[in-house]
């Protein structure tokens, strides 16, 4: 990845082909960055004008975000010579704080900020990246949905996005039901698409199996012409999402796809605190089952929940990767200054 | 025995599947943002030359292939099997020609050749970049004609044939681009 890039010579001006740069030399032009700085205004202008309060919450918290595919930094605090250093993580998303603040009553909240996930480093990965992340009380999935869509044309222009649910989606482009069919049914249509499947890919792990066909065959295919907003994610996956009330198979989830490329997240978020144990123990028990950490269940999300979260819907959007598109580049390291591997 | 995990993967990787050895020359790193991390790799076979897509799931592991490079020289070829010594252990190799492949062209005795081993079995051998081989036979070339550019078939003392200027003749020595199988200069005795 790095051979292909190119980077500014510092005495001479010239650019030079990676394998010639000097390592302390950033991996994103100067008129990259300078762009970016230009997206970073123009974000958070758009959340100003809308009467969203920017905050600010810790990098390094007590609480995590339990997701079985989410691998969080630990960092153990020292607490001096004898005593057991306190645990503590980087955040994945700074989603638990945020809503502490709505559960205090903030209103509508937006932030830029930085969130940090293990072994995700490719392309269009970074172990270190930044996320901007809003919450609007009282939206429901469409009008978050909504918003997402004002939010890319205001960044990158163009059309607004198009809607598809999962479903739709995946009856479009693998032929089949995602809620109905069995793992054997999934297994066969990736056999007939061509589909390389991982060995280790077993016949009980019907998210796994979806994750493969919406990799390999539905996201490449979504965002072309326009923005793409694939909805209705199955219930499985629904994370700290709601279960919609009238067809339990189906969470109040949402992702915005350009170019085939994954670049918001979104929910109608899930206020039930006795539901939120649940799907943490749940998650936990698969973890360990994948001889993964269990993460902490106890933290001052729930507590926030019981005393009472308002009816919101929340998204996270890799600033990143709107840069690498908006800039026109391929990789994220185009668009860093200094990705994980010259951090 | 020795193997990588995923968070290892990379282009260049040497391993093992089904007894086999690979190349990995493509690792792409796919994840949906809430979902699971793939690898969908490309894998060449060191053995064959075919080329196979695979995909592996964060956590997996592929066993590494035990691959080395030594210095051997050729000793003899005995029928359509080549026997190689490793300078270092005085251990010997047997290659098929299918192994050999287009090194048999260049292989004098006591020449000394790079050797892929793959769990201590030979896989592949390379020559020196430019060898000096003997002409055996050729047809004779018009006297004086010292042209470059006008090529004649030419069989040097291992029984390949090369493309060489006319003036070439019976008993002369050449040297031969390994890499490109093109004649480079005749030498003076």
């Amino acid at each position: 990845m790095r051979d292909n890039l190119t980077y500014p010579d510092r005495r001479s001006g010239q650019t030079t082909t990676g394998h010639m740069a000097k390592d302390f030399g950033p991996a994103a032009s100067i008129e990259r960055l300078r762009l970016r700085a230009e997206l970073l205004r123009a974000v958070r202008e758009f959340f100003h004008a809308r009467g969203f309060l920017e905050v600010e919450t810790p990098l390094l918290s007590a609480d995590t975000v339990v997701d079985r595919h989410l691998e969080p930094f630990a960092v153990d605090v020292p607490l001096g010579p004898g005593k057991p250093p306190r645990r503590m993580w980087l955040q994945t998303s700074p989603e638990f704080c945020m809503k502490r603040l709505l559960a205090a009553g903030s209103g509508a909240i937006f932030q830029v900020t930085r969130a940090f996930r293990q072994d995700e480093f490719g392309p269009l990965h970074n172990p270190e990246f930044t996320i901007v992340e809003w919450y609007q009380p009282g939206d429901d999935l469409f009008q978050a949905m909504q918003l997402t869509s004002e939010l890319c044309q205001a960044i990158l222009g163009g059309a607004p996005a198009a809607a598809i649910s999962y479903a739709e989606a995946f009856r479009q482009y693998v032929g089949i039901d995602p809620h109905r069919a069995s793992v054997a049914e999934l297994a066969r249509r990736a056999a007939e698409l061509g589909v390389p499947a991982p060995e280790s890919l077993s016949a009980e792990d019907r998210d796994g199996w979806l994750d493969l066909l919406l990799s390999c065959c539905v996201s490449p295919q979504l965002g072309i012409e326009r923005p793409v907003l694939l909805y209705h994610y199955p219930a499985s996956q629904a994370a700290l999402a709601k279960i919609r009330h009238d067809d339990p198979a189906v969470a109040e989830r949402f992702e915005l796809y350009v170019s085939g490329i994954e670049l918001a997240n979104g929910y109608q978020e899930l206020c039930d605190a006795e539901q939120l144990r649940q799907r943490m123990a749940a998650v936990n028990a698969q973890r360990r089952a994948e001889g993964k950490p269990p993460l902490p269940e106890d933290s001052r999300l729930l507590e926030a929940m019981q005393a009472g979260l308002p009816e919101t819907a929340g998204v996270a959007l890799g600033f990143d990767r709107l840069v690498m598109l908006a800039t026109g580049a391929h990789t994220l390291a185009e668009v860093i200054a200094f990705p994980f591997d010259r951090a | 025995m020795a193997s990588y995990n995923t968070s290892e993967f990379r282009k260049g990787l040497k391993v093992q599947i089904d007894g086999d050895p690979y190349l990995m020359i493509e690792c792409n790193f796919v994840k949906p943002g809430k979902g699971q991390a793939l690898y969908k790799c490309k894998l060449r076979n060191l053995l064959r030359g075919t080329v196979i897509d695979r995909t592996y799931k964060s956590g997996d592991s592929i066993e590494a292939a035990e691959i080395e490079e030594i210095q051997a020289q050729f000793l003899y070829r005995q029928g359509d099997n080549f026997v190689f010594m490793c300078n270092e252990t005085f251990e010997q190799y047997e290659l098929s020609k299918q192994q050999v492949d287009e090194a048999w062209k260049y292989l004098k005795e006591g020449m000394v050749c790079s050797m892929i081993l793959f769990n201590n079995q030979p896989i592949s051998v390379t020559p020196p970049n430019h060898v000096v081989l003997r002409v055996e036979y050729c047809e004779p070339g018009a006297r004086g004609n010292t042209a470059t550019n006008v090529t004649k078939p030419v069989t040097v003392e291992t029984g390949a044939q090369f493309e060489c200027p006319v003036f070439v003749e019976i008993g002369d020595l050449i040297r031969i681009d390994t890499r490109t199988g093109e004649y480079i200069e005749r030498i003076k005795e």
